[in-house]
């Protein structure tokens, strides 16, 4: 199925400058696989080390979070918009 | 009339005591003649403690429009002075104020806007120790900080405490917006167990804010903080909303409140206010760890050297749009594109990595040293070193 994946600004860098991915996939899992293999700097800020989804970062199909559907496993359908939604911090500066 | 959701905080039994005087009515009249507010809600928000924390880019406009509105009773906290950067978003504070703190100047102009009611001025960092006796005597907190670890702090105060807060958080031109810690509704941690590690954390690259985003994000979580206290309309309790100022767009998302939230969950395993900056895992980064392996030049070195005519390479590591602003005659290879472009670098040659603080310039040297380059160096302080030190012509951003 071709879906959506939004990429979120702080994440961008990582996938080419674009906001978001048309992708091929039947399930998140797959979508965030095939957009990982495209863009391989995204791994890390998505999954830890031993591939779960990171837990400053959460996945919505559509406006549900895939915690209270079948996470990883939860189907999508043609047209269907998966969302990365970040932790962001800011209020005023961000500057190392 | 829209009044679908009624939330049970700050509306006091408004009664007795309380009343606008003639002067009251005048100034809020717009408020008056409309029925989703009228005496009513003008009274529940003269009766309202709201605490705002930071004073800042959120904290302006929000300071602005809940004073302007008539909350009885605002709180401000921050530590903070007033920088020149801050005049770009911070629009509580004028020129004149620079170097100021910021409660003084912020205080003072609340007070010009609206002399009928009370701010109090707490000009603390907001730590474990002071965040439940600060946020007591209030009914809503609004969080309009800038870092993760106060993010959580004010998160798990306000969970123990019982007190809705109004979140709002940026990041360059995007906002995200929700109401954490109401009754029955999701917290900050249900959404976000966790922090990102910090080396996860965009770096100043990919830093800097449009100025006007604060400003409206900033007036949504004023628009919700007025909301709660009149009790009016449908708040943005269980919904996440996104926006996006560049494509001019918002989204909504779902919150669900977690069972197994460590905070507000059935069975919470925080219980009081902890450490965090180590939850944030930002005690080791304070440490100066990483450029250990790499050589340091300082600026003046590196210019007695490029005087004497030494034949050194210099490498700016930053991002074109900063190239634009300064730079000293650097060869421009931003540091994610260092890995694809190191064939354009000579490892015969001397090098020597800057960048605005040296912060990503060494983390250039060092991925050059493992590449095999051999004569690196790493210039301390970046170009804001070389401003100081060198050419104050250069200029700081």
């Amino acid at each position: 199925m071709p879906v959506k994946v939004m990429i979120p600004t702080p994440l961008r860098a990582y996938a080419g400058k674009q906001e978001s991915v048309q992708l091929q996939a039947g399930t998140v899992g797959e979508a965030l696989s095939a957009l990982t293999s495209q863009f391989a700097d995204l791994k890390k800020h998505l999954f830890t080390d031993d591939g779960r989804l990171r837990s400053f970062v959460n996945v919505y199909v559509n406006d549900e979070d895939i915690r209270y559907l079948q996470k990883d496993r939860t189907p999508v359908r043609e047209g269907d918009v998966v969302s990365i939604v970040p932790s962001i911090a800011g209020g005023a500066r961000d500057r190392v | 009339m829209a009044t679908k959701t009624e939330v049970p905080v700050a509306t006091p039994e408004a009664k007795p005591a309380v009343s606008l005087s003639k002067e009251e009515i005048l100034r809020y009249s717009r408020h008056l003649i409309m029925p989703e507010v009228g005496m009513e809600g003008q009274l529940k928000l003269k009766q309202a403690k709201v605490l705002c924390i930071g004073t800042g880019g959120l904290g302006a406009p929000l300071g602005l429009y809940l004073a302007a509105a008539g909350v009885g009773r605002i709180g401000l906290v921050d530590f903070d002075t007033v920088d020149f950067t801050n005049l770009q978003r911070q629009v509580l504070f004028g020129t004149s104020d620079v170097g100021r703190p910021k409660i003084e100047a912020a205080a003072e102009h609340l007070r010009n806007l609206n002399p009928t009611i009370q701010i109090d001025t707490f000009e603390t960092r907001l730590t474990s120790e002071n965040a439940l006796d600060l946020f007591k005597d209030y009914d809503i907190i609004v969080d309009g900080t800038d870092n993760f670890p106060t993010r959580y702090l004010v998160n798990d105060a306000c969970v123990l405490l019982g007190k809705p807060n109004v979140y709002g958080s940026i990041f360059r031109f995007e906002g995200q917006i929700t109401i954490f810690g109401a009754p029955g509704g999701p917290c900050y941690r249900c959404l976000y167990p966790e922090p990102p590690p910090p080396g996860l954390v965009p770096s100043c690259a990919e830093g800097g804010v449009l100025g006007v985003l604060p400003g409206i994000v900033g007036t949504i979580q004023a628009a919700e903080t007025l909301k709660l206290i009149i009790g009016k309309g449908d708040p943005l309790i269980g919904r996440l909303l996104l926006f996006d100022a560049l494509g001019m767009k918002f989204r909504e998302l779902k919150l669900r409140k977690n069972p197994e939230c460590p905070v507000c969950g059935d069975h919470p395993t925080v219980t009081k206010l902890i450490d965090y900056a180590e939850f944030c895992g930002l005690r080791g980064e304070e440490a100066p760890a990483p450029p250990t392996t790499v050589p340091e030049i300082t600026p003046r070195e590196l210019k007695a050297r490029l005087d004497r005519g030494d034949d050194i390479y210099v490498l700016d590591v930053r991002e074109p749009h900063e190239y634009q602003i300064c730079n000293i005659g650097g060869h421009l290879i931003p540091l994610g594109d260092l890995a694809s472009r190191v064939n354009e670098l000579d490892s015969s040659r001397e090098i020597v990595a800057h960048c605005r603080t040296g912060k990503r310039s060494a983390q250039a040297s060092e991925f050059l040293l493992k590449a095999g380059f051999r004569k690196i160096s790493n210039l301390k302080g970046g170009i804001l070193a070389w401003s100081d030190e060198v050419d104050p012509s250069v200029p700081k951003y």
